[in-house]
């Protein structure tokens, strides 16, 4: 007869398996046993959150800057419910998360017992899966198995509901070692040869190709960011990301077009509508990047590279699809490319010369360019100076949702994977804050900086006890306009400027919020006074509230207005103007 | 600006609607219907119909026969998409004029009326595999199998002789010859 280990023990022991440092989360009633067991496993510390939403924002940043998945720990009821947004964004942006949520005793389940509610049935859609454990045999198997499932094929969250008189049921402890099921076949990662030649024999005949990264780069782990570079290098193609694809491509290297999509480059978003051959890799054509589907690059052969089959072929048809992880892809692709082409870069040179014309002429616009103050500090130059006195450091930004967040990403180069966490598929105002904590847990010692709006931050801004609590140095820049920017924007061009609750009156104090947590306040009005304020965030090794107080008017451009293709892009201010006066002219 | 008051972009064209049956084989666990039926609800497909059984008992499997109709593009994202779910084994697609395969839905029809209409209602039931399996003094009731535009019909000739109540299961399909879906 083994030993008989409790249903909260064997949680442990299945976290210990998976080598587990960290878990975010909040007690209550229903996953008090798993609570109480705490104690008795050393190797793994509890940070505690502030709201279940913060721990799952934190989980998702833990994740997203060290590579291993983020494990968060809540209770029944509203525990669960509060962790919905979390486990959404999660979702969206393919972010591995093991969930472990507690249940009402099983005996009481159906009966609207206290703090009850039907957790898998209300995060069956924004998990990959989720189990409910009414047999503590089970128990192991199946968190085993919902590790497994979050990190394999493309990541994303699970969940595991526990009820409270499982986690008391001893039973024998056995997990089977390395659990190698293949998963009714959803992994998948074979590249035959065949479609790699495929590849090279599209990217030989076209004279206007580019590279449209994505976040899967970066999912695929360091090495696949690395061969990425090494490809880029062995063709001298230009290349642009999405949102999430940054940093897999140095972000200052000259073959780097920026950002794409709504309010990416000029140069980016003209390459991806004049190519003839766009290589999709690790992204899903999202409609943010693509605007007008018709209309969306009409003239260009499309590579379509996916661990998800399903990203294939969803909004756009696509001439080539290879179902497969970036870095096993690119590793079969690399080498291949350099058997079969002996210098391919200078013999190809002419045959994209005139392509690299085009894109020049287009990066004359220097379409992120922005005019600047003195008087008063225009988001955009807060956003560079911070860039150009961090960039010395290895630097983790994170991000709350809005103009800000576009500015971060237009005007912050990222030189490396996992050093930008943002949340681009569902846009989760107050993801930045609590994801800060995160990345700060799993990389103690680095510079973390989440650049906020202050509508945003205000979402989430408990967590900044968190911090505290745990000695986190984090630092929260605020770009304070005053108004949800983004929100502000779209109603001056959509809805004639009627500002519908888009302002917040009576802000806090920052500073003064910043003290009464116990972190610091540094507040700056004045363009002049921006580095050394800067430096001075920097060199505290607590955590700081960044009040910078910055143009309330100022809008984020360029941008793909709603329902028109890439070549239609707003540049300005200027551009506004005729776009509105035309539109004038239809009404007369 | 355009027209568009939205920060997203219009529906482009709409592709040519066929109609497919979807048949998926499943762990028979708690809950895999709700992910099935939710997929479809939460993605904005269609369900016309559904059957769902258990067909093997040792492995505990289920088999969901799924009628639905959408494009081409949503037709194969369907199907992408119901791969994707951890009980799910594996996905099979027919279109519903495909001539290979066998398709059969089940009704149940009661008829309460008199003699005479009894006797017409039975007649027009007879090419449909008919069986009575329940009679009273004044009632049967019937059990057809056919495809569904002729039970559709069939529900349609029966009102005015006496049809008081037709229960009706979803289609279930089987490919004809000796081969079967891998």
């Amino acid at each position: 007869m083994g030993k008989l280990f409790s249903g909260a023990e064997i949680v442990f022991k299945v976290l210990e398996h998976h080598k587990v440092e960290h878990i975010f989360g909040y007690p209550g009633g229903a996953v008090l046993p798993i609570y109480d067991e705490l104690k008795n496993h050393k190797t793994i510390k509890h940070i505690l959150a502030r709201h279940e939403q913060g721990a799952g924002h934190a989980a998702e940043g833990y994740a997203r800057s060290s590579g291993k998945p983020g494990v968060m720990l809540v209770t029944s009821g509203p525990g669960a419910t509060n962790a919905v947004t979390a486990l959404t964004d999660a979702y969206m942006d393919s972010v591995p998360i093991v969930c472990i949520s507690g249940q009402v005793p099983t005996h009481l389940i159906g009966t609207d017992a206290f703090q009850e509610c039907d957790t898998t049935g209300i995060t069956r859609p924004c998990t990959k899966h989720n189990w409910l454990v009414k047999d503590v045999k089970d128990l192991a198997r199946v968190i085993n198995l919902a590790f497994e499932v979050a990190t394999t094929g493309r990541p994303g969250p699970v969940l595991v509901d526990i009820p409270k008189d499982i986690q008391f049921k001893k039973t024998k402890f056995v997990l089977k070692s390395k659990n190698k099921k293949k998963l009714n076949g959803k992994v998948n990662d074979k590249v035959s040869i065949n479609e790699v030649d495929q590849v090279i024999n599209l990217m030989k005949k076209s004279s206007k190709p580019v590279f449209y990264t994505g976040g899967g780069v970066i999912n695929s782990g360091p090495e696949a960011s690395k061969l990425l570079r090494e490809l880029v290098s062995l063709t001298g193609f230009p290349i642009t990301s999405t949102l999430q694809g940054l940093g897999a491509y140095p972000g200052d290297d000259p073959l780097f077009l920026g950002m794409l999509g709504m309010h990416g480059t000029y140069e980016a978003n003209n390459a991806m509508y004049n190519c003839d051959l766009m290589i999709n890799i690790g992204a899903r054509f999202d409609d943010r990047i693509t605007g007008k589907v018709d209309e969306f690059s009409p003239k260009s052969k499309k590579i379509h590279v996916d661990i998800d089959p399903s990203s294939i072929g969803k909004n756009i048809k696509v001439d080539l699809a290879i179902v497969s992880d970036v870095e096993s892809f690119l590793k079969t692709l690399n080498k291949r490319f350099k058997e079969k082409n002996k210098d391919f870069l200078n013999s190809n040179k002419s045959n994209i010369s005139t392509w690299w014309k085009d894109i020049d002429k287009w990066r004359q616009k220097k379409s992120l360019n922005y005019k600047n103050s003195k008087e008063v500090i225009k988001p955009q130059y807060a956003v560079q100076r911070l860039y150009e006195l961090s960039k010395d450091k290895d630097v983790y930004i994170t991000t709350e949702v809005g103009q800000h967040q576009m500015w971060a990403a237009q005007h912050y180069k990222f030189n490396k994977p996992n050093r930008w966490m943002t949340s681009g598929g569902l846009g989760t105002m107050g993801y930045g804050l609590p994801a800060a904590v995160g990345v700060q847990v799993a990389n103690p010692g680095k510079l973390v900086i989440d650049i906020a709006g202050e509508a945003s931050v205000l979402m989430t801004m408990q967590e900044m006890s968190t911090a505290v609590q745990y000695k986190l140095p984090i630092k929260i820049f605020i770009l304070n306009n005053q108004y949800m920017g983004m929100v502000r924007q779209w109603q001056e061009l959509l809805h004639e400027k009627n500002y519908s609750e888009s302002y917040t009156a009576a802000l806090p104090n920052f500073v003064k919020l910043a003290e009464a947590y116990g972190c610091i306040g540094i507040q700056a009005k004045k363009p002049d006074e921006l580095d050394e304020k800067i430096k001075e965030m920097i060199n505290v090794n607590k955590p700081v509230i960044f009040d910078c107080l910055v143009d309330p008017m100022e809008n984020c451009f360029p941008m793909i207005p709603s329902g028109k293709p890439h070549n239609q892009m707003l540049l300005g201010p200027e551009d506004e103007k005729e776009e509105v006066s035309d539109e004038g002219k239809t009404l007369v | 600006m355009g027209k568009s008051k939205s920060a997203y972009s219009e529906p482009g064209k709409l592709g040519k609607l066929e109609n497919h049956i979807i048949v998926v084989w499943v762990d028979n666990e708690a809950g895999v219907l709700a992910r099935v039926a939710g997929l479809f609800s939460g993605r904005g497909y269609n369900i016309e119909s559904l059957a769902v059984a258990e067909v093997d008992k040792k492995k505990h499997i289920s088999r969901i026969t799924i009628v639905t109709s959408g494009t081409p593009q949503v037709i194969e994202q369907i199907k992408l998409q119901l791969r994707k779910l951890i009980p799910v084994h594996k996905v099979a697609d027919f279109k519903s004029n495909d001539q290979k395969i066998l398709f059969k839905e089940l009704a149940l029809i009661k008829i309460v009326s008199s003699k005479k209409n009894r006797e017409k209602a039975r007649k027009v039931c007879k090419k449909y595999n008919s069986i009575i399996l329940d009679k009273s003094k004044n009632s049967f009731v019937i059990q057809v199998t056919a495809l569904r535009r002729d039970i559709d019909k069939l529900i349609e000739t029966l009102g005015p002789l006496g049809l008081v109540s037709a229960s009706r299961t979803g289609a279930v399909a089987m490919t004809r010859g000796s081969e079967i879906f891998k």
